[in-house]
Parts: structure tokens; sequence; C-alpha cells
């Protein structure tokens, strides 16, 4: 048993994966290590050091420039995304649950034509949107924004809790049915409790998407209403005076800890919702 | 007064060619339990959804209580009903599941714990009233789902196949005590079950269905004793009828059929059948294992038809016998102590009051 066990663990195809999973590891976290390393430096250590070394000096100053650049964006991305991403999981929710649970004539063609809006680009839908927003009185401003980013997420979570609520047997709402519940009631009280890990799912994604976008935010909304990763662009952008890496760092990873944060506490449900689906749908 | 009434009720569902319910027409009185039996796809489901108003009919009428309900919404038709996979509402307590119907009509709050304690005592779930579905087992999460059924006391109770998913034992428990229930609340039930000995044990009336159309409808030993057609006979009852393949004659004036086992064909003669049906036509001779007995030694002219045993089963209560007549294998259910030996030649007596006469090709009932 003894050196069955030591052949395996130093067998040639362990070390081989081991190495390969060290090198990808690597690969992804290089750049974020470099990142944080150089937001914690000065200007002056920046300019002299090598990319890869600790600072000489550990200073907080790229963060604290970063931050008052871009808090206000900051927030900005806080009052499109938690509308947004509340508001098109739960319009997904209701969608899903209609189209699984009380199935009318053409449903399945409805959820087919909806499904192609997961394979829409963005950039298709830019010139026409920008024409609807603008009648509708919404040009550059938040609540335009928001709208079509949960026009745009919709099809994704009705996807989602389509196939999640098509695993839950249908007995479920017949019962409900007989037993004097109408269609929100089942709703409210029988499909939505069972939901909790496909809603972490949507959310979690929906989060990532809109918090993330780049290419509606410069498009649908302007200055002091731009999302952070417009203003990161600006920020990085930007041609006049020395180019101050910390900074740029510093900004980046406030732009990127809220995916982060998501991902860090609700990942192991977004990995649970989506093998619950895959298994049941 | 009829508690359900099934006027000429019919089914198709979307572009399908063959209608799924073709024309139920079936009336049970307030206290009955009516059994709807049949293979899978026979439309008892189908027709059991219909009646809970699950699914639309094409045309007909449902009539409950007197009152016409075809076209009314599944909650205000007053019915509980049993599903085969319970369809406990996961998420809730036993005591939530069970008050959810009641909470959902507005009842008050006193009346609903008042019916909770009532239906938890008569299922005897009191201890479990605040588990999680999840936390029972098979037999109670099937009490929990008769229990909600019976918290609302609807006009009709519906159970859809309950039985089926629990195991040998706990099934016939659980038959008993659906009967009991049954006998002590005198609720008016319509049981679907693919399962001919619940249908048996179950029914006050059983329906027996083939290809969405009523074959038979009546008290089951009716259909056990009498049975309408080939279907029927050989759907009802375990071991099946036997069905031997015969030829209508006349002999001195009486009609007759010949059975060959091992040795001469032995004409039978048949009381219930008219001489004038008895052309020399084909026929199917039906007659229930039970029916058939070992004779020892002749007693009388009575014509006894001799066979070889081929087979024995001994099952405990009773032993099947299975010997050749007329070409195919006859089953012959004798109590143990009668058991012959294989391979020996026995003399078969047949109980010629009880025998039926089917026409082979449609399966109807000739005698």
């Amino acid at each position: 048993m003894a050196d069955l066990s030591r052949s395996k663990r130093w067998s040639f195809n362990r070390i081989a994966i081991h190495a390969t999973l060290l090198v990808a590891c690597a690969v992804y976290l290089v750049p974020l290590i470099v990142m944080l390393l150089t937001s914690f430096k000065t200007p002056d250590d920046v300019r002299t050091g090598n990319l890869l070394t600790l600072p000489v000096d550990w200073t907080l100053i790229g963060w604290i420039k970063a931050w008052s650049t871009v808090h206000e964006y900051f927030w900005n991305s806080f009052m499109i995304t938690v509308p947004a991403v509340i508001i098109s999981t739960f319009i997904g929710a209701l969608n899903g649950y209609a189209l699984s649970k009380w199935s009318f004539k053409g449903s399945n063609v409805l959820f087919s034509m909806l499904l192609f809006g997961c394979f829409i680009p963005f950039q298709v839908i830019l010139l026409p949107m920008s024409f609807t927003l603008g009648k509708l009185g919404l040009a550059n401003t938040t609540t335009g924004l928001v709208l079509v980013h949960v026009i745009y997420g919709l099809a994704f979570t009705t996807l989602f809790f389509r196939n999640y609520y098509v695993g839950i047997p249908d007995a479920l709402i017949k019962a409900a049915r007989l037993d004097g519940a109408g269609f929100f009631t089942i709703f409210w009280k029988i499909l939505l409790p069972l939901s909790t890990p496909i809603v972490m799912v949507s959310l979690i994604w929906q989060f990532t998407q809109v918090w993330n976008d780049f290419l509606f935010g410069v498009v649908f909304a302007s200055g002091s209403a731009q999302p952070i990763t417009v203003a990161l662009n600006n920020l990085v952008n930007t041609s006049t005076g020395a180019k101050e890496y910390n900074v740029d760092m510093a900004a980046a990873m406030i732009a990127a800890l809220p995916t982060l944060l998501v991902y860090i506490f609700a990942g192991k449900y977004f990995v649970r919702g989506l093998t619950s689906g895959v298994v049941k749908g | 007064m009829a508690a359900l009434e099934l006027k000429n009720v019919r089914k198709t569902y979307g572009n399908a060619a063959q209608e799924a319910l073709k024309g139920i027409n079936i009336s049970i009185d307030t206290g009955q339990f009516l059994i709807l039996v049949g293979p899978s796809g026979c439309g008892k489901s189908t027709l059991m959804n219909a009646i809970a108003g699950l699914e639309d009919i094409s045309s007909g009428a449902i009539i409950l209580g007197g009152e016409d309900v075809t076209t009314v919404e599944p909650k205000d038709r007053d019915i509980a009903m049993v599903f085969q996979s319970y369809a406990l509402y996961p998420t809730m307590t036993v005591r939530e599941n069970i008050a959810f119907g009641l909470k959902i009509r507005k009842t008050p709050a006193d009346q609903i714990a008042a019916e909770v304690d009532r239906v938890a005592k008569l299922l005897q779930i009191e201890h479990l009233l605040e588990r999680k579905p999840s936390q029972l087992s098979g037999g109670q999460q099937q009490r929990v789902a008769m229990g909600r059924a019976l918290a609302r006391r609807p006009k009709l109770y519906l159970f859809d196949e309950p039985l089926s998913n629990l195991d040998a034992k706990l099934r016939v428990e659980m038959r008993t005590e659906i009967k009991l229930m049954h006998q002590r609340l005198k609720t008016t039930t319509v049981y679907v079950t693919h399962d001919q000995i619940e249908a048996m044990t179950l029914g006050d009336r059983v329906a027996v269905m083939k290809d969405g159309e009523v074959q038979q409808f009546g008290t089951p030993q009716e259909i056990y004793n009498n049975p309408a057609n080939l279907f029927v006979a050989s759907f009802i009852g375990s071991p099946p009828m036997n069905f031997i393949p015969v030829a209508l004659d006349q002999e001195s004036g009486r009609s007759v059929v010949r059975l060959q086992g091992q040795g001469e064909r032995i004409a039978i003669s048949l009381p219930m059948l008219q001489t004038a049906l008895a052309d020399g036509r084909e026929a199917i001779l039906g007659i229930r294992p039970e029916q058939i007995c070992i004779r020892r030694g002749q007693i009388g002219d009575l014509p006894l038809v001799s066979a070889r045993v081929q087979v024995v089963e001994p099952t405990g209560p009773d032993t099947l016998v299975y010997v050749e007549v007329n070409g195919v294998q006859v089953c012959c259910r004798l109590a143990p102590v009668d058991t012959p030996e294989i391979g020996s030649i026995v003399a078969l007596e047949l109980d010629v009051e009880r025998l039926v006469l089917f026409e082979p090709a449609s399966g109807a009932r000739i005698a």
C-alpha cells in the first residue's frame, strides 16, 4: 500500500498536472500582484524599481489619490448596478416561472426568441437604443442606463430561472392551485423560497456584467453620470503630466473590488446554482 | 343526487390524431370510492386532471354536487388532491403544508390550528408537525399529503396513484389505512391506479379504462366475476384469467366446448350459452385459476379433463399449478395440500357455472 501511494503521489502525470496548474495560476496571479505592489509604491519607486520588486516605502498615496478621483463614479456604478441587478433578476424570475409553469400557446417560441438576446453583441443595439432612450427622454441619465442593462440582462436571467424552474415538479404547482393559490401567490409562497441558488447565480452574473460594463456606460452616460469603468479609462488615458502608475493601479483595484468581493462571498452559491440547474434541467 | 357526474367527457391534446378521452360517462354517489384503473396511457390520469380542472376538456360536462364545474377554475372547484409524488411544499413545515390551503382561503387562525390538530391526530402525525418534508420518510410524506387534502374538507378527494412510490410492505399498510379512513369519514373519492389489487380492495365502484374509453364500470365483484370483455378479464385478477381457444358446438341439444389435455377430448356443457350461438364458431373460453380444481377419482359422470402437470409454484397460501389444455398453458390455483407432482397426470374439474366466453377478434363477451 505504502509503495503504491508513494508511486501515485510522485508519478510523472501528477507532477505534470501540478506544474501546469502552477503555471496557469501564475499567469492569472502575476498581473494582480504587479497591480497590488505598484499601487502601494511611490511614483519615484515605480520609475526606478523593477516591476516585481516589493515597494521600498509602503504608501497609500496612490490609493488616496485614486479614491478622490473616482469615488463619485464608484457610487454612480452602484446606483446603476444595484437597481439593474435587482430588477432584471426579479423580472427574469417571473418570466422563467411563467414560461416553465404556465406554458401557453407559443410559449416555447417566445422563449427561443428571448434566447436570441443572449447572442446579440452589445455593439449592435447601440444606435437603436440611443434612439429609443432619446425618444423616452432618458438619454444620458442613470435611469436610462439602468433600463438598458435590465433589458439586456433579461435574456440571461429568464434563461437561468426558466431552466431552474423546469426542474421543479409540476405537481407542486398543481397542488398549490387546488389549494386555492393564484399565479402570484404560487410564485411568492412556493417557488421563490425554493430559488435561493438560482437567485444567487442571477445576482452574481448580473452584478459582474453590469458593474464591468464599459461600452453602454461610455455611450449612454456622460460627464458626472458615468460609471467607474469609464472613469477609470479616462484616468488612465490622461496624457497631461507624468504617468502615475500607482494611482492607475489603485483605481483599477477599486473598480475591480466589488465583483471580487461578490465572488468571494457568494461564489459557492454560484457553482451550486449552476450545477443544480444542469442536473435538473 | 350524484356527487360527481361525468357526461360524455372528451379530450384531444393539441393536434394529436387520437382522442385521449373518448366520451367518458361515469356517475358516483356521495361517499362512494371510485377507482379509475388501467394500463399506462389509458387516459386515467388525464381524466383525473380534467376532474380537478388542471386540464381543459374538449367537450362534455363535469358536474360536481349538482353544479356544472366544466369551466370553473381548479381553486374554485372545492377539490383536494393527493399526488403520486406527494408534492409537499419543500420550504414549509408539515404544519404549514397542511394549513396552506386554509390560509389562502382566509380561514381564521384559531380554526386553522384546530383543523391542523384534528387532521394530525387522525393521521397520527402530531409529532411531525414542525418538521420539513425532507426530514420525513416516504410513508410519513404520504400521510402529510393526505392530511393536506383532508384539512380543507372538500367536496371531492382525488388520489393520483398515491401508493406507487412506497415499498411493497408499506403499500399494503397504507392501502388498508386509506380504506379505513374512507369507511370512517365517508368522503367521496376518485382514486387513480394501475394496480388491479388496489382497484379490487379499495373501490366501491371501479372504472376499467383502456385507450381513453371506459371498458367497464361497476362494483369490483361485478368486474371480477362478470368482465365485459377480454381486456377487462385479462387486466383484473392475479394470476390472470386463463384464456383457452375453443369451438362452440352442440351435442345432444346442449352447447358444449371440447377440451383436450393429455388424452381424449372431453365435451364440457355450457349451461349459460344459447344453443343458437353454438354453431361451431371459434371462441375464447375464460376461466379463473381458482375455478379449476383437481379431482382425485371419478365422482358420478362429471366430465373431467386430464392434463399433465408442467410447473408447480407454491406461493404459500396456495399453490399455482400449470397444465396444458388445448395447446395453451393453464394456471390452476390449488390449496397447498392438493399439490400434485410434476409430470403427473391430473383430472381437472372446471366450475362450469362461472365460465365466460369471448369473441376472439373483438374481445367482446359472448356469454
